[in-house]
């Protein structure tokens, strides 16, 4: 199994990412923005980050790397792809995923335990959870406040495409709490909070159990991989 | 267009020609020493390199002689783990295991007053490069920030400016942020505070140093391009003192680039990986002077250098600018010819810019030209290493005499008798803007980045793990007490050593290495000299007593507001190291029925403690008593705790006393305690406010299961270490200390977390 983790220049948790990955079983293949190479790789993850600075728009001088036609192409054939914070907003300026990302409400970089609910499991990076579980993950952006318009909104709403919804707070702003949301087929789903810094006891999230244990992210990576194994 | 340059045959037509050498910041006798140097007079070039590399700022001239002592008062036993000492870009500490780490703390305070956004930012580049310098990998970045009062007007201005300065650049970058400090004093009010740390891992075998020592080998800039920022930064801002209605100097600061330096840490990271590069040495204060001088100095060789070669963003910058700019994210590469294909190779797939100056040369003699004119003939070292050294007048001050009796106990300063008082008294220190929690800075960086964050605010100390496959890892923790310092800068700076080294004693590392960033007011004035010389002694001696290495450090003088210097403030950093970061222990308790003990004993020492600031708005007396023979017997108890796993948690005490410890340990996890603190009062003799105000040193409360206490009680008394079980942990959600109050968490967390938020958000 070799899942492929994404860098780009300005790519800053890459690394954590192939990490996961490797906890969770599978083979790390790191993929390289100017090649169009995806190494025959399972899944692919687009991790967080600055890429390109952010220069211009979150995602948006990424969204345009040589990687993406192929991931766009593989993606749109059924290849299971994971964005995760700026890898969500990569997935959204490539159209893989509807809406936008802009600025914190409070205009302010924030970095928190975050508590989601997951809203649907029925994606090849979720089918390990339970409906309506609520997970704790770290959450760190500057500019993770989703918006649409109303009418995708309400196609999001009712085709059931919200994957993740913030749970006590909302910490950017997002409408209607979306942390993170699937497309159609449930290959590609993208959030703003990191699973990858939740897959490891000691280097996660508190738990009411013990300092820094929490994993929940760990379930992203072995969902994938159980998908992958049971296809 | 072409530019008239001031050649070196010019400077010998013209000897007589008139130079700004006073605008530049050079005193007459040091313009007179260049020219005896030089055997005529500078060209323009000559003239700003020296100028920029004899400031204060680089040269270290006025603190030099006392920076030695660092060298001096040292055991074998002290540096047989360093790598790398004093002089370099950053010291280098060998963990075990085939891993060094390499660790600094750097200020950039005046750039930040006057551009706060941007002097922090470049701040954590500036010291990011220095570590990457040495070959390593930056691991992890923490923050040393003093502002002004929280209520003057232009507080709000720097403090927003300074936070999100560091929160742009450090988490761009990709470095957690894991930890700090934040002080808020009106003697910072015209100039603020903001030093910077980083800390790098490497393999030995991985150690680079900024050498030039191969003739043929090439010199190559590469990075961000060369443009305007930052012209006569080091020299006119960091050895200068404002004035109060002074010009605006905002060009002067540079202009940060955090995806620049990211790609650019990769793209070394690489290099080194590839081993094409035989010295390196970042572009930071004094840009082209500083690493051309530094990289042929340190080699005991020269370098021809083709000025025109720098790619420029602004082709108007004359030669002498474009050698003291200052833009950052720009690194100098010594390459050997036959290695420079691999090395453009590398630098294209990264996309980073890079042209070739020159070459190094077996003559120690630096030549730069301008196209075909010769306008830099000069002997690096003389540039680099052999400024000028001064020993300035030192002065005791005498009003120390009367701030030293004005204590606590002479000025019969009131203490609450009631115990409502008291319990008023606690809130409003642990909401005051010093003691306050200061999530609401702190959740603007990223912590979590690089997935090796074991400890990070508000425990004790940062920790991250170096080696992933044994869990080997670093603790850090930085501190000062501006206040001890100003009472006594000598047992001031022993007293910021104690506690940052108690602080990584208490996450469950062992203390190794310090570093130091010391910021003072001006050398010309005596008794700033004496308070300098006072605190780097105090320093020193601590560091020898406890036998743990000086590995470098960084001076900051012409802290003042026109004569008013800022209290001294010497930031000592203590890096530990711990065999596996799943052993490191958290400053708060998370489990009921455990027993909290106090180690170590109370004394009635209120003298510049927080009690005196918030409740009486004084200052005077002595600072508490260093013990640091008894804190090294609580460190190695608390380092054989922690292996045997007897501890559940640890937090040191320091401002604010037991009081303090007690509500952020509860506070930690959101679990209760109930205390009693008679047995202190009888043990120690003292009264409650002592109890719980009081700042004695070489005190921490632990927690410890129940199962342990017999083991640990037998750990302690083997020891010598003072212990008293004053309090045990309950599902109670609330804090109880008997004959006080009882609070309720969730008030104490309101009152604690919501100052910062209040003033600032």
């Amino acid at each position: 199994m070799k899942i492929g983790v994404v860098t780009f220049p300005g790519t800053l948790d890459d690394r954590d990412a192939q990490r996961a990955v490797r906890l969770a079983g599978a083979e790390a293949v790191s993929l390289w923005h100017a090649d169009t190479n995806l190494h025959n790789v399972d899944a692919v993850v687009l991790p967080g980050g600055f890429s390109f600075g952010d220069y211009l728009r979150c995602g948006a001088i990424a969204a345009q790397a040589p990687v993406m036609e192929s991931i766009i192409d593989a993606a749109n054939g059924g290849l299971p792809v994971l964005g995760i914070c700026n890898g969500f907003q990569v997935l959204v300026e490539s159209h893989l995923l509807p809406g936008g990302l802009i600025r914190n409400e409070h205009q302010h970089f924030i970095c928190r335990d975050q508590k989601l609910i997951v809203e649907n499991v029925d994606t090849a990076w979720t089918n390990g959870f339970k409906l309506g579980q609520e997970i704790t993950i770290p959450l760190k952006n500057g500019e993770g406040g989703y918006i649409a318009d109303t009418e995708t909104l309400n196609r999001l709403e009712g085709e059931g495409l919200i994957t993740f919804r913030y749970s006590e707070v909302n910490p950017n702003g997002s409408v209607n709490n979306i942390g993170g949301l699937k497309n159609k087929k449930g290959n590609v789903v993208g959030l703003m909070p990191h699973p990858e810094h939740a897959v490891e006891p000691g280097f996660g999230p508190d738990t009411a159990v013990a300092m820094r244990s929490g994993v929940d992210g760990l379930t992203f990576f072995t969902s994938v991989i159980n998908q992958l194994v049971n296809a | 267009m072409s530019t008239v340059v001031d050649t070196t045959k010019d400077a010998k037509q013209s000897p007589d020609k008139a130079q700004p050498w006073k605008e530049l910041g050079l005193k007459l006798e040091e313009y007179e020493n260049i020219k005896e140097i030089l055997g005529r007079r500078p060209t323009s070039a000559e003239l700003a390199m020296y100028s920029v590399m004899w400031s204060e700022h680089c040269s270290y001239k006025s603190s030099k002689i006392y920076l030695r002592q660092f060298g001096e008062k040292v055991t074998p036993e002290m540096t047989k783990n360093l790598i790398v000492g004093m002089g370099e870009n950053a010291g280098v500490v060998d963990i075990g295991e085939g891993w060094a780490v390499t660790f600094k703390v750097e200020s950039h305070n005046h750039p930040s007053y006057i551009e706060p956004f941007q002097g922090a930012a470049t701040g954590v580049g500036g010291i990011v490069r220095d570590i990457l310098t040495m070959g390593a990998r930056p691991i992890a970045v923490m923050d040393q920030l003093r502002f002004g009062a929280v209520a003057h007007p232009d507080t709000a201005r720097v403090v927003h400016g300074v936070v999100s300065g560091i929160s742009f650049y450090g988490n761009c970058l990709g470095l957690p942020n894991i930890g700090g400090e934040t002080v808020f004093d009106k003697v910072y009010q015209g100039n603020p505070l903001v030093n910077a740390l980083s800390v790098g891992a490497l393999r030995h075998e991985d150690l680079k140093l900024a050498k030039a020592t191969n003739p043929g080998d090439l010199v190559i800039l590469f990075g961000a391009r060369t443009g305007a920022d930052g012209i006569g930064g080091v020299s006119v801002l960091a050895s200068e003192t404002f004035d109060a209605d002074g010009p605006s100097r905002r060009p002067a600061v540079q202009v940060g680039d955090p995806f620049a330096e990211k790609v650019l840490i990769e793209c070394c990271l690489e290099l080194y990986a590839a081993q094409v590069v035989a010295g390196i040495q970042d572009l930071g204060g004094a840009g082209l002077s500083c690493a051309t001088s530094e990289l042929a100095s340190n080699g005991q060789a020269g370098m021809r250098v083709q000025l025109k070669n720098v790619l420029l963003r602004d082709e108007s910058l004359t030669p002498e600018e474009i050698l003291m700019s200052e833009s950052q994210e720009r690194m100098m590469a010594i390459v050997p010819k036959e290695s420079l294909k691999a090395f453009t190779a590398i630098v294209e797939k990264h996309e980073v810019e890079y042209s070739v100056l020159g070459e190094v040369i077996k003559e120690p003699r630096l030549y730069i030209n301008w196209g075909d004119e010769e306008i830099v003939n000069v002997p690096p070292r003389s540039v680099a290493h052999d400024g000028p050294v001064y020993e300035r007048p030192v002065l005791y001050p005498t009003w120390l005499d009367q701030l030293n009796r004005d204590s606590v106990i002479n000025n019969n300063l009131r203490r609450a008798t009631e115990a409502s008082e008291l319990s008023e008294q606690l809130v409003q220190i642990v909401s005051s803007p010093n003691q306050a929690s200061k999530s609401w800075i702190t959740d603007q960086y990223d912590h979590y980045v690089g997935g090796n964050t074991a400890l990070a605010m508000p425990d004790d100390s940062g920790m991250v793990r170096v080696s992933e496959e044994t869990g080997l890892g670093v603790a850090i923790a930085t501190d000062a007490n501006g206040r001890y310092c100003q009472l006594d800068p000598y047992q001031g700076a022993k007293l910021a050593l104690a506690e940052a080294y108690r602080n990584v004693a208490s996450s469950g590392a062992v203390p190794a290495a310090v570093t130091n960033c010391l910021n003072f007011g001006s050398p010309e004035n005596p008794e700033v000299m004496w308070q300098f010389k006072q605190a780097t002694a105090g320093l020193a001696d601590g560091c020898l007593e406890l036998g743990i290495p000086v590995t470098g450090g960084n001076v900051s003088f012409y802290n003042q507001t026109g004569d008013v210097a800022i209290h001294p403030t010497p930031v000592v950093g203590v890096l530990g190291v711990i065999d596996d970061v799943a052993r490191r222990v958290p400053s708060g308790w998370q489990d009921q029925g455990n027993n909290i003990y106090l180690l170590g004993i109370t004394r009635d020492e209120l003298d510049g403690s927080v009690w005196s600031e918030v409740i009486h708005d004084h200052l005077g007396g002595k600072p508490p008593i260093v013990d640091l023979k008894g804190e090294k017997a609580l460190a190695e108890l608390l380092h054989g705790a922690s292996l045997q796993g007897l501890v559940a948690s640890a937090h040191d005490l320091s401002e604010g006393g037991l009081a303090q410890a007690v509500v952020e340990s509860s506070l930690r996890f959101g679990m209760g305690a109930r205390f009693w603190l008679n047995e202190i009062l009888e043990r120690d003799n003292v009264d409650l406010t002592a109890a719980l105000f009081s700042e004695s040193t070489g005190r921490v409360i632990v927690s410890v299961g129940r199962e342990d206490d017999v083991k640990f009680f037998g750990l302690c008394e083997a020891r010598g270490i003072p212990v008293l079980r004053i309090g045990v942990t309950d599902a109670s959600e609330k804090l109880e200390i008997q004959d006080v109050a009882t609070w309720n968490l969730i008030d104490l967390k309101q009152a604690h977390s919501s100052t910062i938020p209040e003033l600032f958000g």
